[in-house]
């Protein structure tokens, strides 16, 4: 076992500055939703679209860094091992098995999480930025489009994805407890280094 | 080389000039004078020194040098009291519509007509007096405050001290004409406030807008019109072209596109707040989405009848008539002080800080007109409709004042009714307390049919509410609308988040929420309690 950086600098800062930014807009937005109240209802919306603005700013550069460093790579769906991860999750984890998984800092996501992340950058993500977007910029849509779309249309996309975040996030968080120890998985999501069966590079 | 010192006196004098300017412009806004002094003193008019035997001879005076005021006003509709819709094509105004207080001003001339901007209109059915000297100059022009048309004359003012309200004991002198003609100039509040915020036969009675507290306004009730704030007069908006006044109740400029008006390059009309400040007038880009949608009024007007003057919400005059054991009428009083009660009027009920009611609104009133046979199957009947809706590009949401209450109709022919009731004679209403007479006589000055059957029909009439604009920071805040208890409830063709949501998506949403906290806490339990199953 060696302790190998697994999580580089920008990596975890854009994973934590993006949590953060989330649960804002999240807290946010239900609010503007009218699920509770808190802030107020200007209040809510002027957080919710600075966040907004924020987490964009932070993906354009998140998406420059996977493209550069090639991390991209490390969301490639894979059926390989698949389904003995989640049996994993769903008997091992009860009965004592090991992971099955054996994470290197070339693949250091299991199958179940290449899946689950990939689902969260390539759908919700998108979604809930076009949606984001066209919701913000309403009252700009060119004719052409108001012809097509209503207010209301986006509003419910942009809700129901705000749903599918809130329901990654519950399993994200949940999951991150499943490691040897309970922070074994989120300790090196801070400090970047995890011991690995791997040379040290 | 005489040029330097030449030069330098120049400079000199320049500099002296300048601050002699710089003195009187700080002078001048330290006394707020921000309008232009008159190019003329009345008082020196050799014509306008008077005597004058009755307000006629003022008239004729001031067109003396003002020759073509009569014909200017004569054409308007402060003179006519018609309009022509250009859109519907009703004939309305003053001397053609009915209303839901105190119904049709004909049958009631000497009475209603005491707002007329002339003298001596007492029958309705003519049109009003054609000579030059019957124009009213002074209810618009008197800067003093004393000239008072006399409620019961046509306009005229009194010529002799006369009691005014009868049976009060105050009595209401003559007004000093020669005093007034000396001090006559531009309009004020007060001069168009004299008729307009006396509507419906009080103060306040009928707009809920406009009513005495705004003569003299804090900052708080109107931001435009107070002396502290701007000062400005009715005029400053509704601009004049030839008399002709700017802004209709009738056609309304329910979503001005023009922007700011620059002279030369649009109309010379202010009568919309968009003429001022334009069509992107916030500093947040959100709050200059909503421009399209609603009228400025719509926030900037929170609630109206806002001075410390009532206004008329409801008015039922089914009730009218009622006396005391003795036979004299009855008056009772709210808890606020309010008349609650006439036997000449009916029941009423006056309120203030009033809520508005809001609609789509392109700007065109339409009528319910006295001949036109109502729907009773539809009732409240609406004494008139706004049209537009959310499809419409040129319609916006504003706030409306809704009066409501319940009005004489013809049981038979199903029409509105005309009610004679004011005159000193033996079938008025207000005199007698007897509505078969009242309706009848009502029906004969008119000529609107009248079959002897009547009954009372709930009605309700719409007021776009565009005055009593409060200052930013008392306007309404987001949450009157975004919010559960939303302002704009039941507004069809908005969707306005934190009020509008699917409640399917809603239950799915936190459904599948839920469950997924039941998954992950079953899942957790589940890992604690076969710990000990688990390999070290």
């Amino acid at each position: 076992m060696t302790r190998v950086m697994i999580y580089r600098r920008f990596e975890r800062f854009w994973h934590w500055s993006q949590a953060l930014l989330i649960f804002v807009l999240l807290a946010t937005g239900f609010e503007i939703h009218g699920s509770y109240h808190s802030l107020g209802f200007a209040q809510a919306v002027r957080v919710h679209t600075l966040a907004a603005w924020a987490l964009i700013v932070l993906w354009l550069f998140a998406m420059f860094w996977h493209v550069t460093t090639g991390e991209w790579r490390q969301y490639i769906p894979t059926r390989k091992g698949l389904f003995a991860v989640l049996h994993y999750y769903l008997v091992g984890t009860f009965t004592g098995a090991e992971h099955p998984y054996r994470k290197t800092s070339k693949a250091k996501h299991n199958p179940l999480q290449r899946l689950a992340y990939l689902f969260f950058k390539l759908v919700v993500s998108p979604v809930i930025w076009a949606s984001g977007l066209l919701y913000l910029f309403y009252n700009d849509w060119p004719a052409t489009l108001s012809g097509l779309l209503a207010l209301e249309w986006v509003a419910l996309v942009h809700t129901a994805a705000a749903f599918a975040m809130l329901v990654f996030i519950i399993a994200h968080v949940y999951m991150a407890t499943m490691g040897r120890t309970l922070t074994s998985l989120i300790r090196p999501m801070i400090t970047g280094y995890e011991e690995l069966d791997e040379p040290p590079r | 080389m005489t040029t330097g010192p030449v030069r330098g006196e120049r400079g000199g004098l320049g500099r002296v000039a300048g601050v002699i300017l710089l003195l009187s412009a700080l002078v001048s806004v330290a006394q707020g004078a921000d309008r232009p002094p008159p190019t003329a003193d009345h008082r020196k008019f050799e014509a306008l020194k008077g005597p004058f035997r009755d307000a006629t001879e003022v008239t004729r005076a001031c067109l003396g040098c003002h020759t073509e005021a009569a014909e200017q006003i004569r054409k308007t509709t402060h003179w006519t009291w018609t309009y022509a819709h250009p859109e519907t094509g009703q004939v309305l105004g003053k001397r053609h519509v009915i209303n839901s207080f105190c119904g049709m001003a004909i049958s009631n001339e000497a009475r209603c007509t005491s707002c007329h901007v002339g003298y001596g209109w007492t029958d309705m059915k003519q049109p009003p007096p054609s000579s030059d000297s019957a124009v009213d100059c002074l209810v618009c022009h008197d800067t003093t405050g004393d000239y008072w048309k006399f409620p019961t004359l046509a306009g005229f003012p009194t010529d002799v001290p006369r009691e005014w309200p009868s049976g009060s004991g105050k009595i209401v002198e003559p007004p000093d004409l020669a005093r007034i003609a000396g001090h006559v100039g531009a309009s004020g509040r007060a001069n168009c406030g004299a008729c307009h915020f006396y509507g419906g036969g009080g103060d306040g009675v009928k707009h809920g807008d406009l009513d005495s507290s705004l003569v003299n306004p804090p900052r708080t009730l109107d931001v435009h019109m107070s002396p502290e704030g701007l000062d400005f007069q009715c005029s400053d908006c509704h601009t004049t072209w030839g008399h002709r006044v700017a802004g209709s109740r009738y056609q309304v400029n329910a979503k001005d596109t023009l922007g700011i008006d620059v002279p030369g390059h649009t109309d010379f009309s202010r009568a919309s707040c968009e003429s001022c400040h334009g069509s992107t007038p916030h500093d947040r880009q959100k709050l200059d989405d909503h421009v399209d949608t609603l009228a400025c009024q719509t926030c900037h007007v929170p609630a109206f009848a806002r001075g410390g003057v009532a206004t008329k919400m409801w008015w039922d005059w089914s009730t009218a008539g009622r006396l005391d054991a003795d036979g004299n009428p009855i008056t009772e009083y709210d808890a606020h002080g309010h008349v609650r009660y006439l036997s000449t009027k009916g029941d009423f009920r006056y309120e203030e800080q009033v809520v508005p009611e809001y609609a789509w609104f392109d700007g065109t009133v339409e009528y319910t007109l006295v001949d036109q046979p109502l729907d009773l199957s539809q009732v409240p009947i609406d004494i008139n409709r706004v049209d537009g809706g959310p499809e419409d590009p040129g319609s916006r949401i504003w706030p409306f004042k809704v009066m409501r209450g319940k009005q004489p109709y013809d049981t038979e022919f199903k029409t509105l009714l005309v009610t004679h009731v004011f005159g000193a004679d033996d079938s008025a209403l207000w005199s007698n307390f007897d509505w078969p007479r009242a309706l009848a006589a009502g029906s004969a000055m008119s000529g609107v049919p009248f079959s002897g059957h009547f009954g009372f029909v709930e009605t309700r009439m719409y007021w776009p509410i565009a005055h009593m604009v409060a200052p930013k920071e008392q306007a309404l805040d987001c949450q009157s609308c975004h919010g559960a208890q939303s302002r704009l409830a039941g507004l069809g063709g908005i969707y306005m988040p934190g009020f509008h949501h699917s409640a399917w998506l809603d239950r799915l949403g936190w459904l599948v929420v839920l469950l997924t906290l039941l998954g992950v806490g079953a899942h957790g339990v589940a890992r604690l309690l076969l710990k000990g199953r688990k390999r070290p």
